[in-house]
């Protein structure tokens, strides 16, 4: 990344050298940290965790080449994630048969290719637009998937779906892939890989040009980009990464069934990339994490885990449409200028007073579902045992969620003002 | 010598309406020429039709001899004809460099490349950087395109229409709603970047028309009722009369 030293007469090598320590640092760092991150923890559940939520990192990055560089709006992403899923399960089986040699560290590639292979014949047709019709031929495509997985019961294997055994493969390098732990460091792997790929991709001029499309399709055409090729090569890219993430589920979990390429799937991954911010190329992977997070230790406690999900991303879409990462970076002039401890105090209250509402929203809306599912007695909630079948919780969470939200409209004003007057620049 | 632009009987009919009624001009290569007409002449669809934006009706449009009548934009882009735009059509999120960089890369051959950084493509970058001096806009370099002034904008309208070198360059309506300073500036920049290159722009300043263009088309209703230098067009009488309603002393 040589920039020209004539056009930039204040670079210094110093400067240019602490560039390249933040440029490569970080990448040494999140490697490291990938390496590290098996020790901290002692459960098998947290390694399952991990896997899935590095696996939900690549996709989700995936998902983004197309929304936030490429401004394509897919409803049916998981299309190239389940077809790559489904090709690598395949050839998995074939290896372990014997039929051909292919290691396992190698079948997340088997996984891309077909997921690239997919995303050229269908993004052949729906890249010529961009907007309402590109979204509505994806959403035809994931219609059409569906169709074809209760069509072609051999390659999607029906109701079951397919199986395969990862410890049946030839080994490479005696690497062996019976446990999850083993299974972390394949996935972190391709994770470190896919990433950095996506965000080389990013930088180069096709990379840009999704961009410029994105912005002004007309206007890229008159520089002498077509904008259809543009759109194709971003898809068949975006294809082959999810297919990726999918060679990786497949080796993961060992299964494959039709709901891995599901308008669910789908919308999940549309949710992610929400969440974490679709501005910023960090904001995938924040969403991802924080999705599969949330999604692992909710389903745990409420079967309404969906419901909560759901509501977090319609709140992101009307209070924080730039996502976490968004809300992230609009804190940094705040940071440099050193003025973070300002923001504590408003911020703690207003959070303080958020969780107070959440709290009482929660437990009602967990005591509608008692009581709708026609159970009767007490459950726990929170800290609590309520019996949801009289009148006083009922009359305490709402107390919560009104004084939480009167609270809220009181402190709320107050910490976006301490915001912007910690924001303003210059000297305090 | 080869015409930079050859129109042969375009027509073009939105609807039963037409409004390029058959059309024929040559702009001869290395000349600065001016396409004026009262509003509603044609004269912003006649440019969409000569960089492939509509498609014609009927007739032949040729770009330095090669017929380019059927060819979508980035194909007519790619033989070295390059537009600008009368409501001002930038990338509004991405930085002003990146504007003027999306608009090298095709002809530094570049193409839909991912395998190259472009932070290492060399001469990009210093090509970029250049234009941006000569737009006076480097101290804007990384401020998101979008909130640019209007007068900054339309800068980097023309930045992005020249930025690619090509020799043949369209400008439509350079300097609309500027201030006479601003017109100057602009004004300057365009004598400067189409040195040696051929120019055809529709302008409504008629100062700016007279005091750039080497020769003057003028095209009411849709058709071409004079092309020729500056001091005719002033005195021909169809003109005044298709301006003024009434033949007088002088266009404007």
């Amino acid at each position: 990344m040589s920039t020209p030293v004539a056009t930039r007469p204040f670079a210094v090598a110093g400067v240019a050298r602490a560039a390249r320590v933040r440029r490569y640092g970080l990448w040494l760092a999140a490697a490291v940290v990938l390496l590290l991150l098996p020790q901290s923890v002692r459960t098998g559940t947290a390694i399952a965790v991990m896997n899935q939520m590095g696996i939900a990192v690549i996709f989700a990055l995936s998902f983004n080449m197309l929304l936030g560089q490429g401004g394509m709006l897919s409803f049916g992403h998981a299309v190239y994630f389940g077809l790559g899923g489904f090709i690598a399960a395949h050839v998995l089986n074939m290896a372990g048969r014997g039929a051909i040699y292919l290691p396992v560290p190698l079948l997340p590639l088997v996984g891309g290719l077909g997921g690239l292979a997919f995303a050229a014949l269908f993004g052949s047709f729906s890249t010529r637009r961009a907007g309402t019709v590109f979204s509505m031929i994806s959403l035809g495509v994931a219609e059409l998937m569906a169709a074809s997985s209760l069509i072609f019961d051999k390659f999607f294997g029906g109701e079951e779906g397919i199986t395969t055994n990862r410890s049946k493969a030839p080994l490479l390098l005696g690497l062996e892939f019976t446990r999850d732990r083993q299974v972390y460091y394949l996935i972190a792997f391709w994770l470190f890989v896919a990433t950095l790929a996506m965000y080389a991709f990013s930088r180069t001029p096709v990379g840009r040009m999704a961009n410029a499309v994105r912005d002004n399709p007309e206007r890229a055409e008159f520089v002498g980009y077509s904008q259809h090729r543009v759109r194709f090569v971003s898809f068949c890219a975006a294809g082959f990464f999810a297919g990726i993430a999918g060679g990786l589920f497949a080796v993961n979990y060992e299964i494959l069934t039709a709901e891995n390429m599901g308008l669910n799937a789908s919308g999940a991954v549309l949710l992610m990339a929400y969440i974490g911010g679709i501005g910023a190329f960090v904001g995938p992977i924040l969403g991802a994490v924080v999705f599969t997070f949330l999604q692992s230790m909710l389903s745990d406690y409420t079967g309404m885990w969906l419901l909560y999900l759901g509501i977090l991303f319609l709140a992101t879409v009307l209070f924080v449409p730039m996502g976490l990462a968004g809300l992230l970076m609009l804190h940094a002039p705040v940071w440099r200028a050193r003025r973070v401890g300002r923001l504590l105090g408003p911020y703690v209250l207003t959070g303080a007073l958020g969780f107070v509402a959440a709290v009482g929203i929660i437990g009602l809306l967990e005591m509608v579902h008692f009581v709708a599912a026609g159970r009767t007695g007490t459950r726990r909630l929170f800290w609590l045992v309520v019996a949801p079948r009289t009148l006083m919780p009922w009359l305490g969470f709402a107390a919560l969620v009104v004084a939480g939200a009167v609270g809220v409209r009181w402190t709320g004003p107050r910490a976006v003002a301490a915001f912007a007057e910690a924001s303003r620049p210059g000297r305090p | 010598m080869t015409p930079a632009i050859e129109l042969s009987d375009v027509r073009k009919s939105f609807g039963a309406t037409p409004i390029i009624r058959g059309v024929s001009l040559a702009i001869e290569a290395g000349t600065r020429q001016a396409l004026i007409g009262p509003n509603g002449a044609g004269k912003s669809t006649l440019f969409n039709l000569i960089t492939g934006k509509y498609p014609v009706t009927s007739g032949r449009i040729r770009v330095k001899g090669a017929a380019v009548t059927d060819l979508a934009p980035y194909e007519i882009n790619r033989r070295g004809l390059a537009r600008s735009f009368q409501v001002t059509n930038i990338f509004t999120r991405m930085s002003v460099f990146e504007n003027i960089r999306c608009a090298v890369l095709w002809s530094a051959g570049y193409r839909y490349s991912f395998w190259h950084r472009i932070s290492a493509a060399r001469a990009v970058n210093e090509r970029a950087e250049t234009v941006l001096e000569q737009l006076n806009l480097t101290a804007r370099r990384d401020v998101p395109a979008g909130v640019l002034s209007y007068a900054e904008q339309r800068a980097l309208e023309i930045g992005i229409t020249i930025a690619g070198g090509a020799d043949v360059i369209l400008l439509d309506e350079p300097t609309a709603g500027m201030s006479r300073s601003e017109t100057e500036h602009v004004v300057g920049l365009i004598r400067q970047i189409t040195a040696g290159k051929t120019l055809l722009m529709v302008e409504h300043d008629m100062s700016v028309v007279f005091d750039l263009a080497d020769r003057i088309a003028v095209l009411v209703y849709g058709e071409v009722i004079a092309h020729d230098t500056p001091e005719r067009i002033r005195a021909n009488a169809a003109v005044q009369e298709a301006y003024l309603g009434v033949p007088q002393g002088g266009v404007a």
